[in-house]
């Protein structure tokens, strides 16, 4: 759909029994913005982000990833997403190149082992092809990670606190992959509580707490670095 | 490759590196029916082969069976990788489909290599009548893993783990042993009248389950 | 105010189904005084099921429209279920006892209460090991309509079980029931009813309750 925003979420709210983990969110992000989503634990961007990627059923509200339902057209909106948290999703007992292949099959992509050694050659992992994931670090484990959530070219990535326990040259990989993403014309959103980190190429800064968006702009306005200070302080005192 | 076929296969290459299930399966089973046709040594053997013999299979088919169940599943939580599965465009619906798929196939394995132990241990005839035990094996386990595999979802999720999947696997696969066992009782006592209704039954749990468990186990995986 | 009412009608049914069942209705000729235990079990009996039913609307309901109010009528009812399954049972016991001199008969119907039996306390058992509310309500919701399709399906398998073996069944001696052993067992399945309606009432007042006091407490924690 030519005109669709990445990621349209209109009042998406998520009740847990009790409690409200998102209490409203109305969010409109166009192609090719990438989105610094900042908040303590607890805030909702991670329920915000599982919603979107379709792991979690919103209680009310609608959403749609370019321009498809999540309600109405999962299937379809989760073909164009690329997920990625602090846990890897690979299978430990499978080579590297075992689980692309999987992947691939499950998305319907080419699973050609040229392909895929081409995809493990930009995260560096080459060489590594065919040993079983459980012989990996963290870092390893993570860029096996970040090459399932790219291996079907999906046009919005979302990242769930990618950094937690990367080591600084898997941070640095991911940090080209995100760059090179935001070239090809992708659209990324960024869950993180490292400011800098987040900040680093973020074009919008989104701050969330308690379940509601208290902050929007672009990511290069010094307002944002204020309302985030501001915010940390709030917390600390309540 | 279908994603379905994908998934049979995953789990066929995981086990087939590891060989944690099966292994497990065999070994339990066989404690099981060695351990049933100990306790029963007294008994003369057409007693054995007709009154007793199916219900020791079925027992030692059934927490064998709950054994891989859970170890499938274990393979899935292990490093969230059901997230996984369900980022991908795979239906919910397709997803029980493929995993039901792959635990028929592991427990189908691990019960005929326990079949021949069976025969042995209670000196019963490898005869053709064993063509019939394996149909009403084929048709029971169907049922079993049908339902299985939606129970084993529900339990993994419990503070208890995979120990609570017996308690609710127990009384919903009642039907499913009952049938099979006298489905089998009949075979054994060459007496195969009304096996018709038995074997229609387990049809219909298998065809039952598959369907409510195809349509409900979106609601057990979304959050 | 209902709950008041439901319980005064309660007591007062309870002492005219006494009076029917020990004194209005006549003595039966060969079991004698105990026979009398049978105006309590077939009530008992008829209300097991009506809880099942219950439990499953319950379910149905809260999965259509995610209101906990459905999801706590559904437990209310399984616990009721649980309560008049093991009375009905119990009853039965007796009345085997009495009858035939053995405790437990086997037939048809003792094996489908036993089995609904196990499965409310299946459903309240997973119940406890869920500490999330939503997704207690969600799984055991699951599960619930996957051991409500079984009851028929069991009922198809041990009736059919209990014609190759055959038993004895519970019921009058003889033919039909006589007019005055009609009216008091009408009688008490009514008073049997507003029980099972009062403590429906009450016990859904209780955990409504309880769901108010996790609100609360959910939204000091989070303020």
């Amino acid at each position: 759909m030519p005109d669709a925003l990445a990621l349209d979420s209109r009042q998406i709210e998520k009740k847990f029994g009790y409690s409200y983990a998102v209490r409203s969110i109305d969010l409109q992000i166009r192609r090719g913005e990438f989105v610094a989503l900042f908040g303590r634990n607890g805030a909702g961007k991670t329920t915000f982000l599982k919603i979107a990627a379709t792991l979690m059923r919103p209680t009310r509200g609608a959403l749609s990833i370019e321009g498809y339902d999540i309600g109405k057209e999962p299937e379809n909106a989760r073909r164009r997403i690329g997920f990625l948290s602090h846990n890897t999703f690979v299978y430990r007992d499978l080579s590297a190149l075992d689980n692309l292949k999987f992947f691939c099959r499950l998305y319907g992509v080419e699973d050609s082992d040229d392909r895929l050694l081409g995809i493990l050659d930009r995260v560096g992992l080459r060489k590594r092809a065919s040993d079983p994931v459980r012989a990996f670090s963290r870092g390893l484990q993570q860029r096996v990670g970040i090459a399932r959530a790219l291996l079907h070219d999906p046009p919005l990535i979302l990242l769930d606190e990618p950094y937690t326990g990367l080591d600084a040259n898997a941070s640095e990989t991911l940090n080209q992959l995100l760059d090179g993403a935001v070239t090809a014309g992708k659209t990324v959103i960024l869950t993180t509580h490292d400011v800098n980190q987040g900040l680093r190429a973020a074009t919008r800064a989104v701050i969330v707490d308690r379940g509601t968006v208290v902050h929007d702009s672009k990511a290069n306005d010094p307002a944002a670095r204020e309302a985030y200070a501001r915010y940390i302080q709030q917390v600390e005192t309540r | 490759m279908s994603p379905i076929a994908a998934i049979v296969f995953k789990d066929i290459a995981i086990e087939y590196k590891n060989k944690e299930a099966f292994s497990s399966m065999v070994l339990f089973g066989i404690l099981v029916v060695v351990i049933f046709s100990f306790a029963f040594e007294g008994s003369d053997r057409r007693t054995l082969a007709t009154s007793l013999a199916p219900g020791m299979l079925w027992v030692a088919y059934s927490f064998a069976g709950i054994l891989g169940l859970n170890r499938s599943l274990s393979m899935e939580t292990d490093n969230d990788c059901l997230q996984g599965l369900l980022l991908s465009p795979l239906s919910r619906s397709d997803l029980y489909l493929g995993k039901v798929a792959g635990n028929f196939v592991f427990t189908i394995i691990a019960e005929l290599v326990l079949l021949p132990f069976f025969v042995l241990l209670n000196n019963l005839a490898f005869d053709a009548k064993l063509l019939w035990i394996i149909g009403i094996t084929l048709l029971g386990t169907l049922g079993f893993v049908a339902i299985g595999t939606t129970l084993s979802l529900i339990s993994a999720q419990t503070r208890m783990k995979e120990v609570m999947l017996p308690v609710l696997q127990i009384p919903m696969t009642f039907p499913v042993i009952l049938s099979a066992v006298q489905a089998m009782t009949l075979v054994m006592s060459d007496d195969p009248r009304g096996i018709s209704f038995p074997l229609s039954l387990l049809g219909v749990f298998s065809t039952v389950y598959l369907t409510a468990s195809y349509f409900v186990f979106e609601y057990l995986v979304e959050e | 105010m209902k709950q008041k009412i439901l319980g005064i009608a309660s007591v007062v049914g309870i002492a005219v189904a006494l009076y029917f069942a020990l004194v209005y209705a006549h003595e039966e000729k060969t079991m004698g005084i105990l026979q009398r235990v049978f105006y309590f079990h077939v009530p008992q009996a008829i209300l097991s099921y009506v809880a099942a039913i219950l439990f499953g609307l319950g379910s149905l309901m809260y999965l259509v429209k995610r209101d906990l109010k459905w999801d706590r009528f559904a437990y209310c009812s399984a616990e009721l279920g649980v309560l008049f399954a093991s009375t009905t049972l119990a009853t039965g016991i007796i009345w085997g006892k009495l009858a035939w001199g053995v405790w437990w008969a086997g037939d048809a119907r003792t094996n489908m209460q036993m089995i609904l039996n196990l499965s409310f306390i299946a459903y309240l058992m997973l119940r406890s090991y869920l500490p999330d509310r939503e997704k207690r309500a969600r799984l055991s919701t699951v599960f619930a309509l996957l051991a409500v399709i079984n009851v028929p399906i069991n009922y198809g398998a041990i009736y059919w079980w209990n014609t190759q073996h055959p038993k004895p069944v519970i019921g009058p001696a003889g033919g039909g029931l006589d007019p005055d052993m009609s009216t008091a067992l009408l009688v008490c399945l009514l008073a049997f009813g507003v029980v099972f309606a009062y403590l429906l009432v009450r016990r859904l007042s209780v955990a409504a309750t309880e769901d108010e006091v996790g609100e609360l407490e959910a939204a000091v924690e989070t303020a």
